[in-house]
């Protein structure tokens, strides 16, 4: 690589604010999300902190009923919509999917810059809708208090949630047709990284769940502004039939929040084993199955609704059948770490932090699945505690040890290893410590959404409490570590990693505004090709 | 009250025994492949741990039995978890014949319940151990759901339709009552104590003072107690039901409503609908939603007009007269 070029990159040909809100170039928009999701995830994590530090006690001290109801749902409405859904196929996927397929773009640049500005809108009015006094109704907007009784700005957030869903929609529709249509010459379907097969599945989910959310926000809508019954049995509709149209999407949503991550987990845990993934078909096609799957199990959430016990039933194991390729995905990460050379880099804590965390988080699942058991725990802290170890012990584990992984691609930069290991250690304690003790608190009784509480249940907040403030304390170490990175010196490598993808081996980092300065042919064997020499030869060459 | 470290809660009825032993098999289940994956990683961390930059590990391509091993033995575990709780569930999905029937309604942010004799009583449940208790809900304003966590029972209360729990309580002791669908502003308010009885405290409990001592309570109990079924009939007298709906002469306007619950009614149709409680009730709020063959759609339609109370009130009395009419065809 000549000086002239590796000087000029994505980041530095253009600087002004307006190359920024006006480009198409995928990796701009990447980091464009990146900020934005950034700034959403803090506001909720400042609404979490809050109603954590009021239920230390059993009693409500420093909020009122009202104001803890709109700080869990500000809480649910930003990190859901605004933060998990975006965070690994809207940042990562963006920046990487053009890079892995060997392109320079992704199909539609344009369509993929209005899905930043729809997101914008929608986080826009759905912050708008808290700041002009909040809604109560919970992330699930559930019929009919949301459409009839309940206070606020439903009508302005739910349309927010709305627009945001056109971005999904979009960005879904661009990487279909992109990883369809402009995988570089001899990168065939079994030779893409896993993380394309992830981002694949869940574009999938995106384009067909995602309309059926936002045609149910328009729904409420049409009754709470217009008096129209479709939930209100008072107007003459169904409340339940709410339920169903909501997790026909959110059901399947979940999967849009946790398949990109496994995406992010195949390419980590193969990097740093040194070794091709095991089992890659089996890994590759249970992404499929869940999405397929994913479908068709909505009802586990009515389990308690009035639905029929027969639907019940159906709903039950076809919940039991969506774990096993779930379980596949787990044992053949496990098995590609047997007889690899394991490095215990960041990313790799991260990622072996993910797989214990979201074992906890799938196996938990199954209690839900049980029509029995999902009686009594129903609605109970089990579920937020379940929920919680699949999207952040899943999800925004995976999302961070993507960031730790592709951050010196990104930008250049290589962070503090040192100060990334406490602050990977600390998330994972804190996080543990905050959220065991709710599966506890769940097998008791305690009802999720409330804001007082029997006192006997105080000890186990108390330790909750305690968990998140050493979680709170692990962000901030993350933050300032990546923060400081950026004024180090651009001085990464192309592949610091020495992992296998394109991305590594054929584009500068940070990468070229057009990615790549010839177009890649791919010769690789299969993916994850290890033991090819010249990888390390590259890596000599720069060095 | 118990300030300890708590970690289990009290297991009030047999069901929730057996709830229980399920739950017993999910964690050694969940632990044995929790604890055995994470000590298999660490194992694999520290015995593959890189020695060398040099390191160059032969890559595996896969293995098709090992990939059936894993997807079909968790299957069969999670297939005795699914008959297990299925099982169990629907066991449990139907209240014995012999139950005390309690009404129950939900409204922001209370509980109102009605015993078979009449007795009210808000947020609390007085109830006798030992016997079956079934509870018919419903909801005046946005859906809430019953909860009581020491008998494993749950089930939402919605508006416009009706559901059921019922549990038997083993022994006297009190118990957390729950509302575990959020509701609004004092959803965490809606709570109350569950109070098991030993039978004859409950009879004199349950037979002691005037109907209850609550705000919503009607006019009618100022007077004497009457029972669920006989504030029913009232209901039924003055709203008129009687002159189309009783007597079976061939002037009659309506369908007898002797003997017709739990039956199956032909509409005009062709269709057969069960009589039930939903049913009834969207035969008075909306009768032209589904008219009886050989009727014509006459009957005003009572939307508004009769409170969620009422109305269970109403169809006690109507499921009363079809256990009449059993009755009589018995001693005949």
């Amino acid at each position: 690589m000549s000086e002239a070029v590796t000087a000029k990159n994505y980041l530095n040909h253009e600087s002004t604010i307006k190359s920024w809100l006006l480009t198409v170039d995928h990796k701009r928009i990447g980091v464009m999300y990146l900020i934005s999701i950034i700034v959403f995830f803090t506001i909720g994590s400042f609404a979490a902190a809050l109603f954590r530090l009021e239920l230390m006690t059993p009693d409500a001290n420093i909020l009122q009923h009202e104001t803890y109801n709109k700080l869990f749902t500000m809480h649910g409405v930003v990190m859901i919509f605004f933060f998990l859904v975006p965070s690994v196929p809207a940042v990562l996927g963006n920046f990487l999917l053009p890079l892995m397929l060997g392109t320079k773009d992704v199909a539609f640049p344009r369509l993929n810059l209005a899905s930043w500005y729809l997101f914008m809108t929608g986080g826009m009015l759905a912050l708008g809708a808290v700041i002009l006094g909040g809604i109560d109704t919970g992330w699930t907007f559930y019929t009919p208090y949301s459409s009839t009784y309940a206070n606020g700005n439903v009508i302005m957030a739910a349309f927010g949630v709305f627009v945001t869903g056109f971005s999904s929609i979009l960005t879904g529709l661009n990487f279909v047709v992109t990883i369809h249509k402009m995988r570089a010459p001899g990168l065939n379907w079994f030779k893409l990284p896993l993380f394309v097969w992830a981002q694949y599945a869940t574009s999938i989910i995106m384009v067909l769940g995602t309309p059926v959310i936002a045609i149910t926000m328009v729904l409420i809508i049409l009754e709470r502004g217009l008096g129209i019954g479709i939930f209100n049995p008072a107007l003459g509709g169904d409340p339940v039939l709410f339920q169903h149209l909501f997790w026909f999407y959110s059901h399947p949503a979940v999967y849009i929040m946790i398949l990109p991550g496994f995406g992010v987990i195949s390419e980590v845990i193969a990097c740093f084993s040194r070794k091709r993934i095991f089992g890659y078909e089996f890994i590759a096609l249970s992404s499929l199955a869940i999405a397929f799957i994913g479908f068709f199990v909505w009802g586990h959430h009515l389990f308690v609704s009035s639905q029929s016990i027969y639907a019940g039933m159906i709903f039950s194991i076809l919940s039991f059948t969506v774990g096993i390729p779930t379980a596949i995905k787990i044992f053949n990460w496990v098995a590609t770490l047997y007889g690899g050379s394991i490095k215990m880099t960041t990313p790799m804590i991260y990622a072996l932090g993910f797989i214990g965390l979201f074992l906890v988080g799938g196996l938990t699942g199954l209690y839900l699945a049980t029509l029995a058991i999902d009686v009594h725990l129903h609605d109970t802290y089990f579920v937020v505690a379940h929920f919680h170890y699949v999207m952040v012990g899943g999800m925004v584990f995976a999302w961070l040890c993507g960031l730790h992984f592709w951050w010196p691609k990104m930008f250049g930069v290589m962070y503090n290893e040192a100060a990334a290991k406490v602050a990977a250690i600390t998330i994972f304690i804190g996080f543990n410590l905050t959220f065991f003790p709710q599966f506890i608190l769940g097998y008791m009784g305690m009802p999720r959404r409330y804001h007082t509480y029997p006192e006997e249940w105080q000890v186990l907040h108390v330790l909750s409490t305690a968990g998140a403030t050493v979680l709170a304390f692990g962000f901030t170490v993350f933050f300032i570590t990546m923060f400081v990175s950026l004024f180090g010196k651009k001085d990464a490598g192309r592949n610091p990693w020495q992992a296998t993808g394109l991305e590594w081996t054929h584009a500068d980092s940070p990468p070229d505004p057009h990615n790549f300065l010839e177009d890649p042919k791919v010769t690789i064997r299969y993916a994850y090709d290890y033991e090819d020499e010249s990888l390390y030869a590259e890596e000599g060459k720069e060095g | 009250m118990n300030f300890g470290f708590p970690s289990f809660p009290e297991a009030a009825s047999e069901y929730a025994k057996q709830v229980d032993w399920l739950y017993a098999y999910l964690n050694i289940v969940t632990t044995f492949f929790t604890v055995g994956i994470i000590i298999a990683i660490i194992i694999f961390s520290i015995v593959f741990a890189r020695k060398s930059e040099e390191d160059r590990p032969k890559g595996i391509h896969g293995s098709v039995p090992l990939e059936i091993f894993w997807s079909v033995i968790p299957f069969l575990l999670c297939l005795v978890m699914f008959v297990w709780g299925t099982d169990l569930h629907f066991q449990n999905s139907k209240a014995p014949a012999d139950s005390m029937e309690f009404l129950v309604t939900g409204k922001q942010w209370m509980w109102k319940v009605q015993h078979p004799n009449g007795k009210r009583e808000i947020n609390d449940l007085h109830v006798p151990a030992g016997t079956p208790v079934k509870l018919t809900m419903t909801s005046e304003d946005v859906i809430h759901s019953y909860y009581i966590p020491s008998m494993r029972i749950k089930r939402d209360t919605v508006p416009g339709r009706y559901t059921e729990i019922w549990f038997e309580a083993i022994e006297p002791g009190t118990h957390h009552i729950l509302c575990t669908e959020f509701c609004g502003t004092e959803h965490s308010r809606m709570i109350g104590t569950l109070t098991v009885m030993a039978p004859a405290d409950y009879q004199e409990w349950a037979g002691s003072g005037a109907m209850g001592d609550i705000t919503v309570a009607s006019k009618d109990d100022s007077g004497p107690m009457l029972s669920v079924v006989e504030q029913g009939k009232a209901v039924f007298t003055e709203t008129g039901c009687a002159v189309c709906h009783i007597g079976g002469g061939p002037a009659q306007l309506g369908p007898s409503l002797e003997g017709v619950f739990g039956t199956e009614e032909e509409l005009i149709d062709g269709t057969k609908v069960l009589v039930d409680e939903d049913y009834i009730r969207e035969s008075i709020l909306n009768p032209a939603a589904k008219i009886v063959k050989g009727y014509q759609p006459v009957m005003p339609p009572y939307v508004g007009q009769i409170p969620e109370e009422k109305m269970m009130q109403l169809i006690a009395y109507i499921k009363s007269l079809a256990e009449e009419s059993t009755a009589n065809e018995g001693e005949i």
